[in-house]
């Protein structure tokens, strides 16, 4: 129930019933003060026109004929005017008042009193007002008027507003229980599954309601970052298992042979040193595995992208071409780099240089010696910022394995498994994906060519 | 292709940082460099190692001693500060992670204080982004954790000539190897030799290094600027190429391999 009452919701529900109450109150007020205010014009219209009449009466007929009218008029039990006229002494003349009110006239010379004879509502005394005259002769004249109509109207206002007040309270209050419930709930669902992830289960998921709310729209976002992290933490493992994959046999092999060699020949020191010299390039190899697997890791960071520069793909290409066309030259290939047309991409330099490096690495090695490597770059195009291709005329892939090893690429694992590959294609593939590039395997009839597509998006303006 | 590569200027930027960056004067407080009678490679020299982690620390001041050197070690940045303060060293190992005060800022503050001792940074750090700063920080090279330690002699061989003996030259000459830095030629006993732009631009790395080892990474690093290990050894075809057009013809050899650690250009005997 605390839980309820501390959420937003329930506040916020509150807060409008204050509110409401409060421009309830405002309005009868403003209503009660402008029938109030009118009412009590009336009355002292009336009080006035009753005195000209009195007046009158006293001029034309005398003492006696005032003291008739006075009494005439007090003799109607259902009026609301009110008599007093008294003598010098203080004797009541005539009237409907028993006894002068023991209160002094305001500024205007108005008496405020209060009647006990007219029963005003629920049994109190009425309020009244009054004037006073002093006739000739210091006898003393009050007309007035019962003030219970004004006294109802304001009861009715006061009890009004506590209905109202007592109905939009608990109207509020259901109200406000409701809406954050329904919201906790939705809330709730989130909360729970928020848990059941801190808990390890990375494949929960928030619950959408449908209806494209803010809350919907937090569920849409949150599943996304929770698509995100899952991915990342995917690779993460992936990269982990492949170290300890790629690592363990290198090293089981680095122990057995140092084993070996400390069991038998304890006091040859050409075998010590032959022995030696094997764990250091074994070590050096490890060392290398770990390295490619590090920029592999490093490629797939999506951190890198924030080092993109504008790259120069023409000079990338020319440069690496420059690299490779004295290797390609010495396993007796042709090797040209056709270079179509000069676009600038944004990316990194190296990683690119590194990824055209693997395939060219790659296409020399199996391709047998009089055949042919093509190193193309082609510019912007439907669908493409540039092309970057390495096409050779070695034994290719079989076009029904193409698909497989392309989806084995995003795990990055057969990769490496398919013979010779090593790391290199994986390397290939995670600089695709950082730079939004699509990795294409295609059949050169004979041979295969690897192309990386750059999506029109990662054009430069260098 | 071969027409497509442009000149040395334009694909070396670094390159041209690294051995362009000469002094205007021989400085007159740089102790002349001692050179082993076996084969030329520099002894004597005194080199600060700041590095925390002892083990490792300890394994460099004995390759170090071993080749010849002196070593003072410091095993933070405070100690480090005090050490390069106060003496004079030819080279100085720094790592980039060091307690204390970072590898990073005891460089920029020893810059600052107008010590322009050759810094080789050392870190576990790999991205090209760490190399920029470490050498944005008056580093003068960056050597990624692990390494050979052939590797490491190697660069602060090369950063301690390259700071004895850097004056603004016209002409390399290694025996009778000689090369015209302005009309770019090439001749050997007095014979025009042809070079490719990159052949010649790799020559001239490995002349200005003469009698160092230089490292195939130092090389790629280098004349290429690439910071990655191809998979196939693409510069021992290079030197290949470059020992068919400088070696071939003559009786002696001037590109020498050195088992383990790379290439040395030097004349013989």
């Amino acid at each position: 129930m605390w839980r309820l009452l501390r959420t937003t919701t329930f506040r916020l529900a509150l807060l409008y019933c204050g509110l409401f109450l409060g421009s309830v109150a405002v309005i009868l007020w403003v209503v009660y003060s402008l029938t109030a205010g009118f009412i009590e014009r009336e009355l002292s219209d009336a009080i006035a026109s009753d005195v000209a009449v009195l007046r009158e009466q006293f001029e034309r007929k005398g003492l006696p004929g005032l003291v008739d009218a006075v009494r005439t008029r007090s003799a109607d039990p259902h009026t609301n005017s009110i008599y007093l006229l008294v003598s010098p002494g203080g004797t009541p003349l005539g009237g409907n008042l028993s006894g002068w009110p023991n209160t002094m006239p305001d500024g205007e010379g108005r008496l405020h009193f209060r009647v006990a004879e007219t029963g005003g509502p629920g049994g109190q005394p009425a309020t009244a007002q009054a004037v006073v005259f002093v006739l000739p002769g210091k006898l003393r004249l009050l007309v007035g008027r019962d003030m219970s109509e004004l006294d109802l109207l304001r009861s009715r206002v006061v009890a009004s507003l506590g209905w109202i007040a007592a109905v939009a309270a608990s109207l509020g209050i259901v109200g406000g229980v409701l809406l954050s419930r329904g919201m906790l709930h939705r809330i709730e669902a989130i909360n729970l599954t928020t848990r059941r992830i801190m808990a390890g289960d990375l494949s929960g998921r928030v619950p959408h309601s449908g209806n494209g709310d803010e809350i919907d729209r937090l569920a849409g976002n949150l599943n996304a970052m929770l698509d995100q992290i899952e991915r990342l933490m995917t690779g993460m493992r992936q990269v982990t298992e492949n170290i300890a994959h790629d690592l363990r046999t290198p090293l089981s092999r680095l122990r057995s042979r140092i084993e070996l060699t400390l069991l038998h020949h304890e006091d040859d020191p050409e075998v010590y040193r032959t022995a030696l010299q094997e764990t250091l390039a074994e070590a050096d190899r490890l060392l290398a595995t770990f390295k490619a697997l590090l920029s592999i890791a490093a490629a797939a960071s999506e951190a890198r992208r924030a080092d993109f520069r504008a790259v120069d793909l023409a000079e990338t290409v020319r440069q690496i071409a420059d690299l490779y066309e004295p290797v390609a030259d010495e396993a007796g290939l042709s090797f040209t780099a056709d270079i179509r047309a000069n676009p600038a991409v944004r990316g990194d330099a190296q990683l690119l240089s590194q990824a055209v490096a693997n395939l060219l690495d790659n296409a020399i090695k199996y391709t047998p010696a009089g055949g042919r490597v093509v190193l193309t770059l082609e510019g912007a195009g439907p669908g493409q910022a540039a092309r970057l291709s390495v096409a050779d005329t070695g034994p290719g892939i079989p076009a029904e394995m193409r698909e497989a090893v392309l989806e084995r690429f995003v795990r990055l694992d057969a990769a490496r498994a398919s013979p010779g590959n090593g790391l290199g294609l994986s390397l290939v593939d995670a600089v695709a994906h950082l730079h939004g590039a699509r990795l294409l395997l295609e059949d050169n009839e004979p041979g295969l060519k690897v192309s990386l597509v750059l999506p029109p998006d990662a054009a430069s303006t260098r | 292709m071969r027409a497509g590569t442009s000149g040395f200027a334009a694909l070396n930027p670094t390159y041209e940082n690294l051995v362009g960056r000469v002094e205007p004067k021989a400085k007159p407080d740089v102790a002349p460099l001692a050179r082993s009678p076996e084969d030329g490679t520099l002894i004597d020299m005194k080199i600060l190692v700041i590095e925390d982690d002892r083990q490792a620390a300890a394994y460099l001041a004995k390759g170090l001693k071993e080749a010849g050197h002196v070593v003072d070690v410091a095993n933070d940045g405070t100690e480090g500060l005090f050490l390069a303060g106060s003496q004079r060293y030819d080279v100085m190992v720094v790592d980039r992670m060091l307690p204390g005060r970072d590898g990073l800022s005891l460089v920029e503050l020893l810059r600052a204080s107008g010590n322009d001792t050759p810094v080789l940074f050392l870190s576990a750090l790999a991205t090209v982004d760490d190399r920029v700063k470490g050498l944005r920080a008056g580093g003068d090279d960056y050597l990624t954790k692990p390494f050979a330690f052939s590797e490491l002699l190697a660069r602060i061989e090369v950063l301690a000539r390259r700071r004895a003996g850097a004056q603004p030259q016209t002409r390399l000459v290694v025996g009778d190897l000689e090369m015209d830095l302005l009309s770019r030629t090439v001749r050997r006993a007095g014979r025009e030799i042809d070079l490719l732009p990159r052949e010649f631009t790799l020559l001239e790395y490995l002349m200005r290094n003469a009698g160092s080892v230089v490292t195939r990474t130092m090389m790629l690093e280098n004349v290429w600027d690439y910071h990655f290990d191809p998979q196939t050894n693409v510069i021992d075809v290079h030197i290949a190429r470059l020992r068919q057009k400088i070696d071939k013809d003559f009786p002696s050899t001037l590109i020498h391999t050195v088992r383990g650690a790379g290439y040395c250009l030097r004349a013989s005997g």
